[in-house]
């Protein structure tokens, strides 16, 4: 057969194949650029960027759990004006779409980043943070509670030159209510899931494994309550959903595009092979040529 | 810094819990002394790699040698290990000693525990290492450091040396250094960088931490730092990309 489509479209957006990083994991892209060509990739979405630099929480900020890691990084980042001077310029040299993932403790601070990317040449979209377990306020504190998911999702939508993806919390009892908020204020599209909050103890030591107490569980442990709700917030909004949580190969990724989402992001599994985006875009068109589907667009929601 | 499959030549026991491990890699003439390698286990359950630093690398064969310590089942599937398997690897990551800089220079080689292995790999780069252990009572590579250098042993039990830490061996030994390179538990870095201050020699430090990444991506295994960072522009460089390696006098210990 002929060589199968592989272009989906996120708000006007074209990415040429649905896969995208998860932010956070893949800082903004320089450390994985020795290891493959990022043009390959549908987009970069870089890590969470705040008005100014965040030092983040103390260590321990990581540990791994059973198929799993926890982490409290607590959102370190350097801050808009060193992304924009540094970041930005680096990424810009990449044939692939630059999503800049924005976190704040407060609405204004997420509308200062907002308004310094606005004028900012190659970002393609943003994806707003509303829900990082690890830090006090912000964060999750918005991501929980319906009508503040729509206040701060109109807020940015408001001021915002990109499209807007709202990244949305798992640590919710109706996750089709969060999305549907989103979708209310004005957002281009939703990105779920963001780590379920955890804990482990080292009972060695009789302590927390993590500084923090808390952090956010990803990895494969969390892939089934992923793709859970992947399904039911793309079944409750009309905008395109972004999957993500514990996708380690191109079977995971055809998963979450069958639940409904129309693209998918790549984040723990980074830690352990560093070119898993690449053979995942590669295998998830290996998959439409063994099943002779044209374009990957067919199997968005196949399974409703 | 490479991802590969690497040969498992040769691996044993040499002391309890502890393991010297030859792996067949491409990068064993790429790697400087203090740096690391991540090891991957071989049970998708167990999704992060471990830092293991290297202890000894030859060129010549293409090898590197690791010696370990179990310290969960990550390590402990590594230590079942034998000539022939083979494992999933990444390095030589990290940045390592400034040994060209004291290449001439009496360098005092420090290492409690199970930062003693790279040591060996340090003075195999140096014209006149002395080195410093500590051990809590069984002692290990005690003959391989011997081969290398003049040796001052510290045991917790005082089974051998002195009684007590390094810094006690250091001290009761009256050991003589233009500058200390060492590797070890926090409180012997802590108590390092306190007496190199006082001798006013500089002190170089391998710094450990929970790592995720191992390539400076997820900003896991940061250390407090008196400058700000380059990466973050905060107080917190990256252990694994910026290190493992610092200037003590550059970090919080």
């Amino acid at each position: 057969m002929t060589e199968p489509n592989m272009a989906v479209s996120i708000a006007g957006v074209t990415l040429k194949n649905p896969v995208m990083t998860a932010s956070g994991t893949f800082g903004s892209g320089m450390e994985y650029s020795e290891f493959f060509d990022l043009s390959k990739l549908g987009a970069v979405v870089t890590k969470g960027v705040a008005d100014v630099p965040w030092a983040g929480n103390p260590t321990p900020r990581v540990c791994e759990t059973a198929s799993g890691m926890l982490n409290a990084i607590g959102l370190q980042n350097p801050g808009i004006d060193v992304f924009c001077e540094r970041d930005l310029p680096f990424l810009r040299k990449y044939d692939t779409n630059i999503i800049v993932n924005v976190c704040g403790h407060s609405k204004e601070e997420y509308l200062r980043v907002v308004d310094r990317l606005a004028d900012e040449e190659g970002v393609a979209l943003l994806e707003i943070n509303i829900s990082c377990p690890n830090v006090k306020q912000g964060g999750i504190a918005f991501g929980t509670d319906p009508r503040a998911v729509e206040e701060i999702t109109r807020a940015v939508k408001a001021r915002a030159k990109q499209p807007i993806i709202m990244k949305l919390s798992p640590n919710v009892t109706d996750i089709k209510v969060m999305a549907k908020a989103a979708e209310a204020g004005g957002a281009d599209a939703i990105s779920l899931i963001n780590t379920l909050t955890g804990m482990k103890i080292d009972i060695e030591r009789g302590r927390f494994a993590l500084a923090n107490r808390t952090g956010g569980l990803s990895g494969p442990a969390i892939k089934p309550v992923a793709v859970r709700m992947v399904y039911e917030a793309s079944g409750a909004v009309s905008i395109p959903v972004i999957g993500m949580g514990g996708i380690t190969c191109a079977d995971d990724a055809i998963e979450f595009m069958m639940a409904g989402a129309r693209a998918v992001s790549v984040g723990t599994a980074n830690f352990r092979n560093p070119t898993v985006t690449v053979e995942i875009a590669e295998g998830i068109r290996d998959f439409l040529v063994r099943k002779n589907i044209p374009d990957v667009g067919e199997i968005i929601g196949c399974v409703r | 810094m490479v991802k590969e499959i690497a040969e498992v030549v040769y691996q044993s026991e040499i002391a309890t819990d502890i393991y010297s491990m030859l792996l067949k890699v491409t990068f064993a003439r790429d790697a400087v002394p203090g740096q690391f390698v991540s090891l991957y286990s071989a049970d998708g359950s167990r999704l992060l790699p471990r830092p293991i630093s290297i202890c000894e690398t030859d060129a010549g064969s293409g090898t590197i040698r690791l010696v370990y310590r179990i310290a969960g089942k990550g390590t402990k599937e590594f230590s079942g290990l034998e000539g022939g398997d083979r494992i999933e690897i990444l390095g030589p990551l990290g940045n390592g000693f400034p040994i060209d800089e004291y290449k001439d220079k009496r360098v005092l080689l420090v290492g409690g525990g199970i930062g003693i292995p790279p040591l060996l790999c340090c003075a195999d780069s140096l014209e006149e290492p002395v080195f410093a252990v500590g051990y809590r009572s069984e002692t290990y590579l005690l003959e391989d450091l011997k081969k290398r250098g003049e040796v001052h042993v510290a045991t917790e039990d005082g089974s051998l040396g002195t009684a007590g830490n390094v810094i006690d061996a250091i001290k009761a030994d009256s050991v003589k250094a233009d500058v200390i390179m060492s590797c070890g538990p926090m409180p012997m870095l802590r108590a390092l960088k306190a007496y190199a201050a006082e001798a006013g020699i500089p002190c170089y430090v391998s710094m450990e931490e929970r790592m995720a990444c191992g390539i400076g991506v997820c900003l896991g295994c940061v250390c407090g730092t008196e400058h700000v960072d380059e990466h973050s522009h905060v107080n917190n460089a990256r252990i694994c990309k910026d290190g493992p390696v610092f200037d003590a006098k550059e970090v919080t210990l």
